[in-house]
């Protein structure tokens, strides 16, 4: 109220540049609030596609394993454990590898080159995934069909994890490249958690009479310990929605198998591969509603790393 | 040295070493990737890959001047719909900013973010091939420029947000209205960060394929923004995944000239234009 009584004792110009700040103002917001309407958009499409889907299969869609076009049999479960097997193995790989890197680069490396292997890094990150996808395919494919996974099998063929044939393509090759694709993203995000640790905790551990190593491990590293689970649920979530480099190397093969070695398929990769050709009612709506599963477990798995991360760069400049 | 101080010395240079390890074992990928691109897409890059058709299996040479120009298309209008919508928005939340709602709208882009590219495409599809009857390159400018917007709107409000205060009072002190100082002072004085965040925007999606795999489809011959459209990331793929030695060799020429634009983009985005500026990432 103050302010318009304000306007109106304004002479004339003073009142129109307060229009344009109205202007601004309100077209601005309008831009800010189109974001959520798009994301409100995405989410409402997504349910309303699926619609025929859920109405024929019900809860039995998630669970079942029969996948066939054809007989209009449509279970999600073997994409669900594709994605989801080859996002942990990816993890289990890229979590330490990321880690070690990040230590590295923010506790032992002087300023300039952490800067410039970490712009390097960066660039990594920028790689388009159907180049992976195209190195993953010619490269990585026939060197673990020949040498890796021949390996595994006479050393740990015992386990249940390295059994049947040698393909090439599968689970395992498939967590190898997400591996590669993510590792990026647990670096330059840890890397930041570590970097924001105040100097004084590592001073501390130091004059206590601890080494390099145990100051880094038992001191900086808990105390970055939010920002890291971050970057790992953030690679994460990248790597179960990632598609093109999975579609080329997981082999395609609707079965659950608990062997790593065998050839298998994604949520991501189903809806790319079969999207454009699926005819009739249900097929295109079962795989709209395998795509509304893939968006609600990366929007869990974000929205955690994104409120770890909120909370450690805060709790970070706070005490800086 | 006692027995325990020397086990304590040994573990900190074992560990500390492996982190220098993991190190050099990332960086090493990228040159890889690089040596392996260059040495395979060298061989089969030639002129023609940038001024002919693709030609059907079994015939020699031809090239992919159309998906080439196909990706500008597509990448062109999406960018034209997604920065300014990005940068408006990005200029919200930086300078008219209540707590509650640009907290949200923050949270949300950061969610839109990190949706995966393919269910972008599925929204892409529902809203512009569904009505249409028919694929087209502009369903594909649509979905890339949905994944656009939320990465200019966060990168425009960070280096918008480093605008040092002083210089906004300055402005304001001197009669300026808010959104003649916003237009004449702090825009420009991010505008070196502002223009970088766009050209890594823009150099991310166009290596997208996955949104592009059901919208823009492809085309094996030239083809408008209304009809199916080729561009380099899907023939990469189609390419790469099909059975014929000549198609892969020239899956790897596209890949090579891909990734020599967006490197190159990146590389310049970073170096040349953000001179001490620090790139956030997300």
């Amino acid at each position: 109220m103050a302010s318009q009584a304000a306007v109106a004792s304004q002479p004339v110009t003073k009142s129109m540049t307060h229009a344009g700040d109205l202007v601004a103002r309100v077209t601005t917001f309008f831009f800010a609030a189109l974001i959520l309407g798009i994301t409100l958009l995405l989410v409402y499409q997504l349910y309303v596609s699926s619609a025929p889907a859920r109405a024929a299969l019900g809860f039995g869609f998630l669970t079942s394993s029969e996948w066939n076009p054809v007989t209009d049999q449509f279970g999600a479960a073997p994409f669900i454990y594709g994605t989801v097997v080859t996002s942990l193995v990816a993890m289990l790989i890229s979590v330490p590898l990321g880690l070690g890197a990040a230590i590295f680069l923010s506790e032992l490396a002087p300023a300039r080159i952490s800067n410039a292997l970490t712009f390097v890094i960066e660039l990594l990150a920028a790689i388009p995934s159907v180049i992976y996808g195209l190195l993953a395919i010619f490269t990585l494919v026939p060197l673990m069909r020949k040498e890796v996974e021949p390996f595994l099998k006479h050393t740990f063929g015992f386990l249940p994890l390295f059994k049947g044939p040698a393909y090439g393509v599968g689970f395992l090759t498939a967590g190898l490249v997400l591996a590669i694709m993510t590792i990026p993203f647990v670096i330059s995000v840890s890397r930041e958690s570590l970097l924001a640790v105040p100097r004084e905790q590592r001073e501390a551990a130091l004059a206590l009479g601890a080494t390099r190593w145990e100051s880094t491990w038992q001191i900086v590293v808990p105390y970055a310990k939010l920002g890291i689970v971050g970057s790992v649920f953030l690679g994460l979530a990248r790597a179960l929605g990632e598609t093109m480099a999975v579609t080329m190397v997981i082999g395609n093969v609707p079965r659950i198998n608990f062997s790593l070695l065998a050839p298998g398929y994604s949520i991501a990769a189903v809806i790319a591969n079969e999207f454009s050709e699926a005819g009739g009612k249900i097929h295109p709506a079962a795989l709209v509603e395998l795509g509304l599963v893939l968006f609600f477990l990366t929007i869990l798995i974000n929205s955690g790393a994104r409120l770890m991360i909120i909370a450690t760069t805060r709790k970070g400049s706070k005490r800086a | 040295m006692n027995k325990r101080l020397i086990w304590r010395k040994a573990v900190n240079g074992v560990m500390l070493t492996l982190t220098g390890v993991c190190t050099i074992g990332t960086v090493s990928v990228l040159f890889l990737i690089l040596g392996c691109l260059i040495y395979q897409g060298g061989r089969s890059l030639s002129l023609d890959f940038f001024t002919k058709l693709p030609v059907p299996v079994g015939e020699l040479g031809g090239g992919m001047a159309n998906a080439i120009v196909g990706t500008f298309q597509i990448v062109g209008v999406a960018s034209l719909i997604g920065i300014p919508i990005g940068f408006l928005a990005g200029i919200y939340l930086a300078e008219y900013d209540d707590k509650r709602f640009g907290f949200l709208v923050r949270y949300v882009a950061d969610l839109l973010n990190g949706v995966p590219s393919i269910v972008v495409g599925i929204l892409a599809w529902t809203l512009v091939v569904l009505p249409m009857h028919h694929n087209s390159g502009l369903a594909g400018s649509i979905a890339l420029s949905v994944m656009l917007i939320p990465i200019v709107t966060r990168q425009t409000e960070q280096f918008l947000r480093e605008v040092p205060l002083a210089l906004r009072e300055g402005a304001l002190a001197l009669g300026a209205s808010k959104w003649k100082m916003i237009v004449s002072v702090v825009v420009p004085a991010g505008s070196k960060g502002i223009l970088t965040g766009m050209i890594l925007g823009v150099a991310r999606i166009s290596g997208e394929s996955a949104p592009l795999l059901f919208t823009a489809l492809g085309n094996q011959y030239w083809g408008g923004l209304n009809e199916p459209t080729a561009s380099l990331p899907v023939m990469i793929y189609k390419y790469a995944t099909s059975p014929f030695d000549d198609w892969h060799q020239q899956a790897w020429a596209a890949g090579l000239v891909l990734i020599g634009m967006v490197l190159t983009a990146n590389i310049v985005a970073r170096m040349v234009l953000a001179r001490g500026v620090s790139v956030p990432r997300g």
